[in-house]
């Protein structure tokens, strides 16, 4: 089998495989698949509100994916999206609210703010990985809480006593009269160009740029990157910081986006979390995480649908939409085992 | 004569590549029988047939005469088969007898019996003299103690046949005679030996026959007192090798390496280099002769920048480069092999191209501010793999995909074509076969001849007399003495590395003070 065909397969057999077993567990808890289903399709594509909030679902995540691709790719496992993506969401909010500048200075600053938060999110965990070889995933999670409850905090404390930072203004505001005109009103935001522009951008430190080359060799094998002559120490540290760079927008997206402000959060997103798997299924590369960014969106936008048409009850829909990107992810294990057959076979 | 062991036209392939055609071995009872063949030429391929490993498409396999079918490594268990394996399989943090029971584990009414079972392998080990504690951890003993656990594996499960894949490749030259030694134990204890290598002087010094393959193809099996090493490697590798590398008369020039009472401690802070001084000037090459472990790695460690040495100074052209990092000291002029072509020689998962670009990638032309040209890159990378017949696919091969012979090539070639005035080559033909050890004996010699200074570290005594122009001899993080290989033999370098100093070791040294 050439790996074109591999390439497709793929793909298409695991969502065909995810969507059988997803309407077995239907059937079995006695609703009907092809209602569900169809409520799932006419949640993402069945007009033009729900496509617009599709489209404005996938941003968020185009960004979190990016930003665990980008550590792995240089061999870090960055765990830490969630909590970089929190204070990027808080200090965009805060730069919007507080600050009152012409757009043009206001909204980049605003984005900056949200970029500059997360990479010194990431900073931390990432100095401390190459000077003292302490593991990301532990730093990482911890600082995943430090966030939630220092942004929980000092929003109250900005709001004295309330609950949300309060409507951003309008001139930090990504939103975008001709997407609402387009999408029925829709949230649909311009925050999806700016997504977009960094799949680009990660592409191009990683395959175009000499700094991209060092990463990339310091993710594989720190030993021959040090004999090489690299600097493996401010190499880790750069990684988490574009990491969170990234996770910091997703933030961004949020705030100055979807919903305007920042509001106290009684727990995580889930967005930096559901990253991990956006970035495993697009296997780490730029054009695979728009794939995986896309479906993940897409089935989690759709699926709030299923209980309102078909009235399946929202615990089985979570369960169905489970076993569908499981399936996916496994098609990607599967794959990787074609490949290491295919290439054992080559090595003989 | 009775055959233990017939593989009769024996033909294994994968996909459209024959990796076996028709190749025939038959082992005598008793005997050390050498399977001899390039890397790469199926010889593991031919023995993982007979292992049950892999099935072949035609041929038959005889034991003791009795046509059977070996469908996997438990049937050859059966069958007095066993298996030592080149990179061990043992378990690092278990104890000898663990690791030797592991799978086959003795047991009483569900428990394990580690004390019956140490009692038979010390008893076994005993029989072999093997020297072998039971109750050793395996991360604790040396690795020719480890490789005789793997020996006593097969012998715990009753093997008669034992087949030893490149026993010596990590072998230090002491460990080398003392498992020469056990394997002739082995025979008279009534074992047979299948030796796979393609080392010539092992064949010559321990089998009694030897099958030699080719690109797959069976070439014919010689009895090993009618042959000689040069026979052999025109067999092996199907034309007339050189082993003595030729080689003009040096002319050396100004120094190009000095090191003044280097001290250097490895990473439990234990000195590993004891106030060392050792000089290599350009148009020479200078060999350090040495038992692993007598403070090579550090000192090759401390002059690249790889370590940092707690005193002493390393001068490189002039310039003092003690405890530069790595970079500074490759600007400075050093190309450097080094010792572990996998963990610092090579991006494994990287293409070779990108491996080529390695050391060259952040300067013109291949990055130009910041941005990488990987069209350049590909020059580069098409360049060294012609210059110096790297066999891949192709430069987007993955390094990882290369034989160990073509990934040193492409190290060889990425540290020559940068054209440093000091190449230190750490351990630079370990593993490969004798066509491909020529070939880069040549480059370094080529090197010198262009006026530069080449440092060589090697653990094999004959490359070292073959290639140096000098030799420093390293001993508990010293050098000890510099002799000429024209003057010295391999008894006298054998003792200095052993640390005995030779009784007319004060007129010896008066000769090499002369030479310095």
């Amino acid at each position: 089998m050439s790996n074109r065909v591999i390439n497709i397969l793929v793909p298409v057999i695991s969502v065909i495989l995810g969507l059988l077993v997803g309407a077995v567990i239907m059937l079995v808890s006695g609703y009907d698949p092809v209602k569900g289903y169809i409520a799932l399709w006419n949640g993402i594509f069945g007009d033009a509100y729900n496509m617009g909030e599709t489209v404005r679902q996938i941003t968020p995540y185009l960004l979190s994916g990016l930003a665990v691709a980008f550590a792995f790719r240089t061999g870090l496992f960055n765990i830490g999206v969630e909590g970089q993506l929190i204070v990027g969401w808080f200090a965009a909010a805060y730069v919007g609210v507080a600050f009152d500048f012409p757009m043009y200075i206001h909204l980049p600053l605003a984005i900056l703010a949200a970029a500059v938060a997360g990479g010194l999110w990431a900073f931390i965990p990432g100095l401390l990985k190459a000077k003292l070889q302490v593991h990301e995933v532990i730093v990482t999670i911890m600082m995943n809480y430090i966030a939630l409850h220092t942004t929980n905090a000092l929003i109250k404390v900005m709001s004295d006593g309330g609950d949300n930072t309060g409507t951003i203004h309008a001139s930090a505001s990504l939103k975008s009269a001709f997407f609402e005109s387009m999408t029925d009103f829709s949230r649909l935001h311009y925050g999806i160009f700016i997504a977009i522009a960094m799949v680009v951008v990660m592409w191009f430190i990683l395959e175009k740029t000499t700094t991209g080359f060092e990463l990339k060799s310091v993710g594989f094998n720190q030993h021959a990157s040090q004999y090489a002559g690299m600097n493996v120490q401010k190499n880790i540290i750069l990684s988490m910081v574009i990491s969170g760079v990234f996770a910091g927008l997703a933030g961004a997206m949020e705030a100055l986006g979807t919903f305007q402000y920042a509001s106290i959060k009684s727990g995580f997103t889930g967005i930096g979390f559901d990253g991990i798997a956006v970035a495993l299924l697009g296997a780490n590369t730029p054009l695979g995480i728009i794939f995986g960014a896309t479906l993940f969106g897409a089935l989690k936008y759709g699926a709030l649908n299923m209980p309102n048409e078909a009235g399946i009850p929202v615990e089985i829909v979570s369960i169905v939409i489970a076993i569908i990107i499981f399936f996916v992810a496994c098609g990607y294990v599967i794959r990787y085992f074609l490949e290491k057959t295919n290439k054992k076979k080559e090595a003989k | 004569m009775d055959y233990v062991i017939e593989m009769l036209g024996i033909r294994k392939e994968f996909g459209s590549f024959v990796a076996n055609d028709n190749i025939t071995l038959q082992l005598k009872k008793g005997e050390i029988h050498a399977l001899l063949g390039e890397n790469g030429a199926g010889k593991s391929t031919l023995m993982n047939v007979l292992f049950g490993l892999y099935q072949p498409e035609a041929g038959e396999i005889k034991v003791n005469g009795k046509s059977v079918k070996v469908t996997d490594p438990n049937v050859a268990n059966d069958l007095g088969i066993g298996m030592v394996h080149q990179h061990f399989m043992l378990v690092e943090n278990f104890t000898v007898t663990e690791n030797i029971i592991l799978g086959n584990e003795l047991t009483k009414s569900g428990v394990i019996s580690i004390k019956a079972a140490s009692k038979k392998i010390k008893e076994l080990s005993d029989t072999y003299g093997l020297d072998v504690d039971p109750t050793a951890k395996i991360e604790d003993i040396s690795v020719g103690m480890q490789q005789r656990v793997e020996i006593l594996k097969t012998l715990y499960r009753n093997a008669d046949i034992l087949i030893f894949d490149e026993p010596t490749a990590s072998l230090t030259p002491q460990e080398i005679k003392e498992l020469i030694q056990i394997m002739k134990r082995l025979i008279e204890e009534g074992k047979s030996i299948i030796l796979i290598t393609h080392k010539l002087q092992e064949i010559m010094d321990v089998s009694d026959r030897v099958t030699v393959i080719r690109k797959g193809k069976g070439i014919g099996t010689v009895i090993t007192a009618e042959t000689n090493p040069n026979e052999l490697a025109a067999l092996m590798v199907g034309r007339q090798v050189e082993f003595k590398t030729v080689k003009g008369e040096a002319y050396p020039k100004e120094e190009a390496l000095i090191i003044k009472d280097l001290i250097v401690t490895d990473y439990r802070g234990i000195e590993k280099v004891k106030g060392l001084n050792l000089t290599v000037r350009k148009g020479e090459i200078l060999g350090i002769a040495g038992i692993d472990g007598n403070g090579q790695s550090e000192l090759l460690e401390a002059i690249t920048g790889l370590r940092k040495s707690k005193s002493g100074k390393v001068t490189i052209n002039g310039k003092d480069v003690t405890n530069l990092k790595p970079r500074k000291v490759t600007e400075a002029g050093v190309g450097h092999i080094p010792q572990d072509r996998h963990k610092h020689g090579l991006v494994l998962d990287f293409s070779i191209g990108h491996n080529i670009a390695l050391q060259t990638y952040y300067q013109k032309p291949i990055s130009v501010n910041g941005i990488m040209n990987y069209d350049e890159v590909s020059k580069l990378a098409q360049k060294i793999i012609t210059e110096f017949d790297v066999r891949t696919q192709g430069e987007d091969s993955l390094a990882r995909s290369l034989s160990g012979g073509n990934q040193q090539k492409a190290i060889i070639g990425r540290e020559v074509t940068r054209n440093p005035e000091l190449l230190i080559a750490a351990l630079p033909t370990r593993g490969l076969d004798v066509g491909a050890i020529e070939f880069i004996h040549q480059r370094l010699i080529e090197q010198r001849d262009n006026g530069k200074a080449v440092l060589l570290l090697s653990f094999e005594l004959d490359e070292v007399m073959n290639v140096s122009d000098r030799i420093a001899v390293i001993y508990d993080g010293q050098i000890v003495d510099t002799l000429l290989p024209g003057e010295t033999s391999e008894q006298e370098l054998g003792l200095l590395m052993a640390g005995q100093r030779k009784n007319n070791k004060a007129n010896k040294q008066g000769e090499s003070k002369h030479v310095e």
